[in-house]
């Protein structure tokens, strides 16, 4: 296993997340940059998918429910080579194909358009039924936020993928603990996750969500169970990597100006050009 | 005597004739699948039918995710649920991404019956012809009902069907051309024009034929599809017959009325008249009586041909 590549990996991604959002002028860098860790271990050592070749038949999906987080999956496809990372800049801005929320209609490598919370989750039930139906070894990997499972949608997702034992689907928690409003545990409590997934079905784990180790352990005992969907509660920091937006649920929606950009660009080692 | 049948009958009929001859066909369903006639399929093929139990937002959010895995999805619920309580998912995921999804939704309207209001849906055509790229689909009968499903499930993209409860008369013989996406003039006349859709079209038929003992010459045009809408035969009708009565088993707010109405004033103004679920809902009671009570029958037809040639 080569950390070093995945470290370096998730630093550019929060690299381009930086300029990517500073470019904008708006959306959300808390939670891409929390996700980035993740995203880096599924993109460059997970999945199987061809970026020369981004319909293959037996390639293995990402679906990015908590769809704010565009900027973490763009930088990722784009580190991956989905697509030149000059297109990163024109996020958000009008004729762009780097929609404020993923378009699988618009952007190579995405597979499903998201921003509507829950309804990536749903969908991802839907694609692990479909690769069971045709007994294909594909997996299906999503994305929610915490937030995200106060949806009623995520429920029923749940309960049917416990239901049809749905063991080539693996849901990431990126659980940062905030949300647009403050704490998840002011605004509604999502816990236990654990205990709530569990009873539905699920094979439930629990790692520190900017560990590369504990995120790769995590998915190979996904991949040893059998019969049961596997849930992976990642404990992350909101805004991790960058000092000033870490903790804080200021940076959920905001995006950063010149001289925060440059700082959090020049903090995370890469360049301010 | 004409054979009466539901069109969700022909539904159930059809699904597994499909099943047979398209290897991809998954047909999902919300705990109704007796009711939405699906289980029938799902007895052929339990292989690709899903029950996804009494939660239709992750039926069509499931039924996404089967689509962008390659499948073709009949996916179907009653209809007040399958557009009402899922729009935002039907909206967001499935038109959105155009998804190869077909809601195929049961019990819509007044005919629905007994269970009353709660089930009772006037709306479902009005949403979903507001989603970009949504094809809305309204059969008046079986036989058109199976052929018009058949391209439904034939063409790329999202469609709405809208299906009924109660046993309607066939009015359609087998080798009739129906197509959809074009309306089809199944009575001619030259004082007016009923534009009907769905149970109305046979409704509309019985209007006309008493219509025409008081001398009245009116033309009945069936439109199967209303969105994308036949401009053609509607423009037509308005040039030819100077009035135009619509006639739907929904709310005239938003459903064919509104449609027509949106093609007449930009293309040719005429008077216009309405037969529709007025702003109200229904309640329980026999479809018959339903549909006397709430004016979606022949006789509110004859009424509003009679104040059209008044205006």
């Amino acid at each position: 296993m080569n950390f070093k590549e995945l470290e370096q990996r998730a630093t550019n991604i929060r690299i381009n997340i930086i300029k990517a959002l500073h470019s904008a002028g708006s959306g959300h860098p808390g939670g891409s940059l929390s996700a980035a860790d993740i995203l880096s271990v599924l993109f460059f050592h997970e999945m199987k998918l061809d970026p020369e070749n981004p319909k293959m038949d037996d390639r293995d999906i990402f679906i990015l429910s908590k769809g704010h987080a565009a900027p973490v999956l763009y930088s990722a496809l784009a580190e991956k080579g989905f697509f030149p990372e000059e297109d990163l800049l024109t996020l958000r801005k009008i004729n762009s194909n780097m929609q404020g929320h993923p378009d699988m209609r618009k952007v190579r490598g995405v597979e499903m358009s998201t921003g509507s919370l829950g309804q990536g989750f749903s969908a991802s039930g839907g694609a692990a039924m479909a690769r069971k139906m045709d007994k294909k070894d594909s997996r299906v990997y999503v994305l929610l936020g915490d937030g995200e499972l106060q949806e009623g949608l995520v429920w029923e997702a749940a309960m049917s993928a416990g239901h049809y034992k749905l063991d080539n689907l693996v849901a990431f928690v990126d659980w940062n603990g905030l949300q647009i409003d403050g704490n998840n545990d002011d605004v509604m409590t999502v816990k236990p996750i654990d205990q709530k997934f569990a009873s539905f079905g699920w094979n439930v784990l629990m790692i520190d969500g900017h560990s590369l180790p504990e995120i790769i352990d995590a998915l190979d005992q996904a991949r040893a169970c059998k019969g049961k969907p596997t849930l992976i509660i990642a404990r992350t920091i909101k805004g991790k990597g960058v000092s000033f937006m870490e903790g804080s649920a200021g940076w959920h929606g905001k995006a950063p100006n010149e001289e925060e950009a440059k700082r959090a660009v020049e903090e995370l080692g890469g360049v301010w050009a | 005597m004409t054979v009466k049948m539901a069109t969700r009958q022909a539904y159930g009929e059809v699904l597994v004739e499909l099943g047979h001859e398209i290897e991809n066909l998954v047909v999902m369903d919300a705990d109704l699948s007796k009711s939405t006639m699906t289980a029938e399929f799902g007895k052929v093929f339990p292989e690709r039918f899903i029950n996804m139990g009494i939660a239709e937002q992750n039926l069509y959010g499931a039924a996404t995710g089967m689509a962008i895995s390659g499948k073709v999805v009949c996916a179907s619920t009653f209809a007040m649920f399958a557009t009402g309580r899922a729009f935002e998912i039907v909206r967001n995921s499935i038109g959105y991404t155009r998804a190869n999804v077909k809601i195929c939704a049961t019990h819509a309207g007044i005919t629905v019956g007994e269970d009353g209001a709660s089930h009772q849906t006037f709306e479902d055509m009005a949403l979903m012809r507001t989603i970009p790229g949504m094809t809305v689909v309204n059969p008046c009968d079986c036989v058109s009902a199976k052929k018009l499903i058949r391209q439904a499930v034939a063409m790329d993209g999202p469609v709405y069907v809208r299906l009924g409860r109660a046993p309607v008369p066939n009015f359609y013989q087998e080798d009739d051309d129906i197509q959809l996406g074009k309306g089809k003039c199944i009575r001619e006349g030259k004082d007016l024009t009923v534009i009907a859709t769905g149970i109305m079209v046979s409704e509309a038929m019985i209007a006309a034929e008493k219509l025409q003992e008081e001398g009245l010459d009116v033309r009945v045009v069936d439109i199967n599809t209303i969105k994308p809408i036949d401009r053609d035969i509607i423009v037509k009708a308005a040039k030819e017959t100077g009035r135009i009565v619509t006639a739907e088993e929904h709310s005239i707010i938003g459903g064919l009325g509104s449609a027509v109405a949106e093609v007449v004033v930009r293309e040719c103004p005429v008077v216009m008249e309405m037969v529709g679920q007025l702003d109200t809902f229904g309640e329980s009671g026999k479809p018959d009586q339903l549909k006397e009570k709430y004016g979606m029958d022949a006789e509110a037809v004859i009424r509003a041909c009679r104040k059209i040639m008044e205006r």
